[in-house]
């Protein structure tokens, strides 16, 4: 047995929530100080809980529920299923986020549910996007949501941990999206499974609490359990904003153990997008160029904030115009993200270019509410997932890519650098 | 602890980082009312005729990374629903692992390469070792972690926390 001294943010987390030290490659049962649920899974975990025979959760103050994933309805029965989950919340004093509130993940961030060293469980694989404020924000099933609802606690094993080193800083037009999308090239979607990530280095003080959230959402999509940033004065100063005042943040040992360390230059990462239908068949920008397209969606827990809406448009104001014949989709990743497009009028220039706005929520993600593209379509997306079917034309051809290069295809009505877009749409 | 258990099936063969969604459609998850209802849907964005020939003694064998994507149950559920009763696989992805151990659908992770689509395959889980009995050969396995085994047996974690109402009993 390897003597180890020092433990990794993932190790002092989850050992201060099993209450006994832990270390990688260990079972633990930790308790969660805070959970989600959202329409894609709470129903489920609410027969579950009932099932598993239980009569009261164990702390209503812990739990939220988000209707994000079919916002608004998209049938009687999703209705239906809304107002099961209100009746469950009202009656166990749980939070709810109804229609049109936005997105679960970033309704926890806003109503500051996300503190630094909490261990914050949810029903959805974006989970993983809590670590930007240093919190083991991690997925789990509907049964695993049942059971913490019930008891307060899941079993999980501590994972190893990665280290990613992230170093100097961006060039632009290269955003926070590009950073991930090398990460996800260079990890492949399976490079991180089981593994948690945990990002260092001085790069990580040229990037906003914003840009930490692109990168930590999308590392599930390398398997990631959970993506954890350190803690610095940005954190603080986002944390306070939102009335958290009360931070224990939690920093790795000098010596704990890594598996890996992986270093990135931010200086040389340039533009790129991951091409359909593999997160991780990632490619700089300019590969692709020239290929027209039909649809362009600004949205997620990716990219559907205020500041990703904001660049995709200062690409398409370059242009004056959205190119014919392109359906540019703006879903704004929550109301309070909406109401600050509307009072800077980001959003009333984005209608008039044309744009479509949709609720705030997951909108065309996943394919289950929002603008679904046809059949064989090409689409270019802020979203985390490009698998076949995705976005709910089994046919559609889907690209991830930064708000800009969005906001760039948008404007020339093909994939093209964010750079090269000038007056009337022209590619330079 | 530790269990026993044999299974005889038919093997099914999937590549490497089949999704959630692949293996059953968000947008059916939203229409269906149910996972037996769903059931005829497993697969169909891979291949839409997979699901109609797709039998209870069947067991899917996949490469790496199998069930990545969403966390959501269904993506075990669904198959549950069809009589499947285990996966091997090179790996798997951490939310699908859990969803199965959560749910009694046997996870096994073994080197899946050799095995070919309708191949007779059989899953040995013993006290002492877990492998896949192919032909004349064995491959080995890595079945159910101890710690997880009072879940599985149990049939998942319903049937677990109804029964013991905490995790008191795994530590």
């Amino acid at each position: 047995m390897e003597n180890r001294k020092g433990r990794t943010i993932t190790e002092k987390i989850l050992g201060a929530h099993a209450g006994r030290g832990v270390r990688a490659g260990e079972f633990a049962i930790v308790s969660v100080d805070q959970l989600l649920g959202t329409d894609g899974s709470a129903p489920m975990a609410i027969d579950l809980f009932d099932a598993m025979g239980f009569k009261a959760v164990h702390e209503g103050s812990r739990i939220a529920f988000s209707c994000d994933h079919y916002a608004p309805a998209t049938s009687a029965r999703i209705a239906a299923l809304h107002e099961k989950m209100r009746r469950f919340a009202e009656a166990n004093g749980i939070a709810l986020f109804r229609v049109g509130e936005g997105i679960g993940h970033q309704r926890m961030i806003e109503d500051g549910r996300i503190r630094p060293g909490t261990i914050v469980a949810g029903a959805d694989s974006h989970c993983v996007t809590y670590g930007a404020l240093n919190a083991f924000g991690v997925g789990i099933g509907a049964s695993d949501l049942a059971g913490a609802m019930a008891t307060g606690k899941i079993w999980l094993k501590v994972p190893h941990t990665l280290r990613i080193v992230l170093t100097g800083k961006l060039t632009p037009p290269a955003q926070a999206k590009d950073i991930i999308l090398e990460l996800l090239r260079r990890l492949r979607a399976d490079g991180a499974d089981y593994l948690a990530l945990e990002f260092s280095g001085d790069g990580i003080a040229s990037l906003g609490l914003e840009e930490r959230i692109v990168i930590a959402n999308m590392a599930t999509e390398a398997g990631a359990k959970a993506a954890l940033f350190a803690f610095d004065e940005i954190t603080r100063s986002f944390l306070g904003e939102r009335s958290v005042a009360d931070c224990s943040p939690v920093a790795p040992d000098t010596q704990a153990h890594y598996i890996d360390t992986l270093t990135i230059e931010l200086a040389k990462i340039t533009p790129r997008l991951a091409l359909p239908h593999h997160v991780d068949a990632v490619v700089p920008v300019g590969e692709a160029a020239g290929r027209p397209v039909d649809m362009v969606f600004i949205g997620t827990c990716t990219g559907g904030r205020a500041c990703d809406i904001r660049d995709a448009l200062a690409v398409i104001r370059k242009a004056g115009r959205i190119a014919p014949g392109v359906e540019l989709v703006i879903t704004p990743a929550s109301r309070a993200e909406l109401e600050l497009l509307i009072a800077d009028g980001s959003l009333g220039e984005l209608t008039a270019l044309g744009a479509v706005l949709t609720t705030p929520g997951c909108g065309a993600c996943c394919g289950t509410s929002g603008a679904i593209p046809r059949d064989g379509a090409t689409v270019i997306s802020t979203g985390n997932r490009n698998f076949k079917g995705r976005m709910g034309a089994p046919k559609a051809e889907i690209f991830l890519a930064s708000p800009a290069a969005c906001g760039a295809a948008a404007a020339t009505g093909r994939i093209s650098e964010p750079s090269a877009v000038s007056p009337n749409g022209r590619i330079a | 602890m530790s269990f026993e258990l044999s299974l005889k099936g038919r093997a099914r063969i999937f590549g490497d980082d089949v999704n959630t969604d692949y293996i059953i459609s968000s947008r059916r998850k939203r229409d269906a009312k149910d996972e037996q209802e769903m059931t005829r849907f497993l697969f169909e964005d891979i291949d839409p005729a997979i699901a109609a020939s797709l039998k209870p003694e069947d067991i899917i064998v996949a490469g790496k990374n199998f069930g990545c994507g969403s966390a959501m149950e269904v993506a075990v559920t669904v198959p549950r629903a069809a009589g499947i009763r285990a996966i091997v696989a090179k790996s798997f992805a951490r939310t699908f692992y859990r969803n199965a151990i959560n749910n009694g659908l046997l996870p096994v992770i073994a080197d899946t390469h050799g095995i070919k689509e309708g191949e007779p395959i059989e899953i040995t889980v013993t006290q002492a070792s877990t492998f896949v009995v192919l032909g004349d050969g064995r491959i080995p396995a890595q079945g159910v972690p101890a710690e997880l085994v009072s879940i599985f047996i149990e049939g998942g974690l319903v049937s677990y926390l109804a029964k013991h109402r905490g995790f008191a009993a795994i530590g």
